[in-house]
C-alpha cells in the first residue's frame, strides 16, 4: 500500500493552492459580505484548466486522474467553499455524468466545451417540494415527436444563473415504482421557457451562486436525453457518487483551514501569561481537528483510488462525504471557540468556515441519508446493482491521448 | 535563442529561522523554488520563441525547483550536484554554474532572480557573468532579448534607466518583470515525467572550486526589550503634557 502522492499530484495541489491564495484570498471576504460571486472566478478557473482537470484530453480536459480532482477540491475549499461548489456541480454532477453515460455525440456537444471551460454546467435534481425524496419530484418531460417538453421547477441549484448547460432530471412516465419513471436530460439554459434566478439570504456559501431554474414548455431534442428513458434515478444517483466525492474532499480542506487558522492563533494569542496553545483544553480541540482531517483525507483518497480503478464506490464515497462534512462543521465550530470573541466576527475567517460548512451536511445527501445508507450496507439491506454504464476507470494512456 | 535560467531550492519563505551553535535551521519547513527565481523563469519564458533551459546547483531536493520551472514551461532542466559543492560560497557557485552554462553551449542569455531568499547575497548573477566573461545587467524590471542584444529597464528612485548590452549576457530580474505564471496542467504532466539529468563536477570537467567566503558565525538578533506604558490623566491636555515630558526625558526628540 502506497500512501505517497505522485509528483504530478503534488504539483497540481501547489498550483491550485497558489492560485486561490494569490487571487481569491484577498477578495473573498468582500464578496462573501456582498453575497455575490466574484466575476473572475469562473473564467479564471476555466483559463487555468481546473474546470476540466479529470476529463480525458480527447474530450477537452486536462487528462488527470480522479485523485487529482479530490486534491483540487481540498485546495479550493481550504480557501472558500464556493470555489469547490463550482467543481461539485460543473464537474462531479454534470461533466462526469456525461463521461459516464453520454453518447459520443453528447460528449462532443456538451462535454468538450464544458471540459475546456467554454461552457459552465450545473445540475437540476432538487425541487421546492422534493429533496431527499428524489422520486417525489414534480417536474415532467413529455415526449412529442422528436422532442421532449419540460415543465417544472428546480431549487437550490448551484450556478443556476451562471451555467450554460444543466443536467435536469424529470418524470417521463408514471410507473408503479416512481423511481422507474424518471429520465435525465442535458438542457441548454438559453432555451425558450427557461428562467433562472439567484437565492439570497443563505447562511453560508455567500460568495457563490445558488439559485432556481423554472421550466415552462421547454422543448429539447430527443438527442439531449442522457441515458435511456427511465434511467433518470440511476443516473442521478451515479452523479451523486461523483458530486459527493468533491464535497468530501472539499470538506477535508475546510477542516485543514480551520486547523491552520487555529494553530496560528494559538501561537499569537496569550492568556494568563502563556500562549493559548499551552492550555490542554485548547490542545484537545486542535487534536480533534488533526484527527478528523487525517480521517477525512484518507477516506476521500480511498474513494478516489476506487474511482481510478473503475470500481463502484457508492458506499465509500457516502461514508467519506458523511464523515468529512460533519467533521468540518465541528472543526469550524471549535476553531471559533479557539479564536474566542474574534472568531465570532468576520475579522477572522473561521466564522465563514462555519457558515460554509453547514450546507454540506444537507446537500448531496443529508447526513441522515448517509447514515441510512451505511446502516443499510452493514445490515445487508442495501446492495449496489450493476449499472449499464459505469464511471470509466482512469486509464492514463487513453486519458492523455489526443482524439 | 537559447536562454538558461538559474534557479535555487530554498526553505519556504514562511519558515521560521532559528540559529543554534552558529548554524541556521529552518526546521522541517517545506522547500520551494526561490520566489525571485520564478520571476526569472517568467522573464525567460516571455522571450518569443526562446529555448529555455533551467539549471540548479544543489542536492537532489533541488529537482523540485527544476520541475516547477519545467511545469511553468521551460523546455529542459539540468541539476548540478556534487558532494564537493556542499557549503559552496557564491563565487564557487558562480564558477560551477558558468561551467554548466558552457557545457550546455551556444547560450545567448542567462537569467537570475535578484537574490535567493535563504542567503540573501544577491551577487551570484554578477559573479557568474564574471566567470563567463559576459556583461551583467542587474535588477532588470523588463527584459527584451533578440538580434544580438538585450535591452533591460532598471527601475531606480530617480526614474527608469534603459540599458542595452551585447549578447551573450547575464541579467538578474526584480518583481516588476510581471507576476510569474502558474504551472499549466500540461506542464505539470510533462514535468512530473521528466528525467532530469544530474551533472557532477567531473561531468562539467572542473575541479571543486574553492570557497573564499565563510560564515564563521551566525547569531540571532538580540530580542528587544519593549516596555509599554499607558499614560493616564484627567484631561487630554494633561495626558499630552505628561507624554511630552516623557518624550523629552527619554531624549526621543
Amino acid at each position: 500500500m502506497d500512501f505517497t502522492l505522485t509528483d504530478e499530484h503534488r504539483m497540481v495541489q501547489k498550483m491550485v493552492r497558489d492560485f486561490v491564495q494569490k487571487e481569491v484570498g484577498p477578495i473573498i471576504k468582500e464578496y462573501d459580505r456582498k453575497q455575490e460571486m466574484a466575476p473572475f472566478v469562473l473564467p479564471r478557473m476555466a483559463q487555468l484548466g481546473i474546470l476540466g482537470i479529470n476529463i480525458p484530453v480527447r474530450y477537452g480536459g486536462q487528462g488527470f486522474d480522479y485523485i487529482s480532482l479530490g486534491l483540487v477540491c481540498e485546495e479550493l475549499e481550504a480557501m472558500d467553499s464556493t470555489l469547490r461548489v463550482v467543481m461539485s456541480v460543473h464537474m462531479g454532477l454534470n461533466s462526469m455524468a456525461i463521461l459516464q453515460w453520454g453518447t459520443e455525440e453528447q460528449k462532443q456537444k456538451f462535454l468538450v466545451p464544458q471540459a475546456r471551460g467554454e461552457k459552465y454546467a450545473c445540475f437540476g435534481l432538487t425541487e421546492p417540494g422534493a429533496g431527499s425524496d428524489v422520486a417525489g419530484m414534480a417536474s415532467t418531460a413529455r415526449r412529442q415527436g422528436d422532442e421532449y417538453v419540460l415543465n417544472g421547477e428546480k431549487m437550490w441549484i448551484s450556478l443556476a444563473t451562471k451555467a450554460h448547460n444543466a443536467l435536469i432530471v424529470a418524470r417521463t412516465h408514471e410507473t408503479e415504482d416512481p423511481h422507474d419513471g424518471l429520465s435525465a436530460f442535458l438542457v441548454e439554459l438559453d432555451r425558450p421557457g427557461i428562467k433562472t434566478g439567484d437565492i439570497h439570504g443563505k447562511l453560508g456559501v455567500r460568495a457563490g451562486s445558488t439559485g432556481w431554474i423554472s421550466m415552462t414548455e421547454v422543448r429539447i431534442p430527443v438527442a439531449n436525453r442522457l441515458g435511456e428513458e427511465g434511467e433518470g434515478f440511476k443516473i442521478a444517483m451515479s452523479c451523486l457518487d461523483n458530486g459527493r466525492y468533491t464535497v468530501a474532499a472539499g470538506a477535508t480542506g475546510l477542516i485543514r483551514a480551520s486547523l491552520d487558522a487555529s494553530v496560528k492563533y494559538c501561537h499569537e494569542r496569550k492568556a494568563f501569561g502563556r500562549e493559548i496553545g499551552k492550555f490542554q483544553l485548547v490542545q484537545q480541540k486542535i487534536a480533534h481537528m488533526v484527527r478528523d482531517y487525517e480521517i477525512s483525507r484518507l477516506l476521500y483518497l480511498r474513494a478516489g483510488w476506487i474511482k481510478n480503478m473503475g470500481m463502484r464506490n457508492t458506499k465509500e464515497t457516502s461514508l467519506s462525504k458523511w464523515f468529512a462534512t460533519d467533521a468540518s462543521f465541528e472543526a469550524a465550530n471549535q476553531a471559533i471557540q479557539v479564536h474566542g470573541a474574534y472568531g465570532y466576527s468576520d475579522e477572522y475567517d473561521v466564522e465563514r468556515y462555519l457558515r460554509n460548512s453547514r450546507g454540506a451536511i444537507i446537500y448531496e445527501g443529508t447526513s441522515e441519508i448517509h447514515q441510512l445508507m451505511q446502516g443499510g450496507y452493514a445490515l445487508g439491506y442495501r446492495k449496489d446493482g450493476e449499472l449499464r454504464c459505469e464511471l470509466p476507470a482512469y486509464d492514463e494512456e487513453f486519458w492523455n491521448a489526443e482524439a | 535563442m537559447k536562454i538558461v535560467v538559474c534557479v535555487k531550492q530554498v526553505p519556504d519563505t514562511a519558515a521560521k529561522l532559528t540559529v543554534e551553535n552558529g548554524k541556521a535551521f529552518w526546521g522541517d519547513a517545506p522547500l520551494i523554488i526561490n520566489p525571485w527565481d520564478e520571476y526569472a523563469v517568467e522573464a525567460a519564458l516571455m522571450q518569443d520563441g526562446a529555448d529555455v533551459i533551467a539549471i540548479s546547483m544543489g542536492s537532489e531536493s533541488a529537482l523540485d525547483a527544476l520541475k516547477h520551472a519545467l511545469a511553468m514551461g521551460c523546455n529542459e532542466a539540468f541539476l548540478v550536484s556534487d558532494p564537493a559543492l556542499i557549503r559552496a560560497d557564491s563565487q564557487a557557485t558562480a564558477k560551477t554554474l558558468a561551467a554548466a552554462i558552457q557545457k550546455i553551449g551556444s547560450v545567448d542569455l542567462v537569467v537570475f532572480g535578484r537574490q535567493a531568499v535563504d542567503s540573501d547575497g544577491g551577487i551570484t548573477a554578477a559573479q557568474t557573468a564574471r566567470a563567463l566573461g559576459w556583461p551583467v545587467l542587474s535588477l532588470a524590471s523588463s527584459v527584451s532579448a533578440g538580434g544580438g542584444t538585450v535591452k533591460v529597464t532598471r527601475s531606480m528612485e530617480e526614474g527608469q534607466q534603459m540599458v542595452e548590452g551585447q549578447l551573450p549576457a547575464v541579467v538578474s530580474v526584480v518583481k516588476d518583470i510581471g507576476e510569474p505564471r502558474y504551472p499549466s496542467f500540461m506542464g505539470i504532466r510533462k514535468a512530473s515525467r521528466a528525467q532530469i539529468p544530474t551533472w557532477t563536477l567531473a561531468d562539467l570537467g572542473i575541479s571543486a572550486p574553492t570557497s573564499v567566503v565563510h560564515w564563521p558565525e551566525l547569531i540571532s538578533p538580540p530580542s528587544r526589550e519593549v516596555i509599554c506604558e499607558i499614560i493616564t490623566g484627567d484631561s487630554p491636555e494633561q495626558i499630552a503634557a505628561t507624554l511630552a515630558d516623557k518624550i523629552l526625558a527619554e531624549k526621543v526628540i
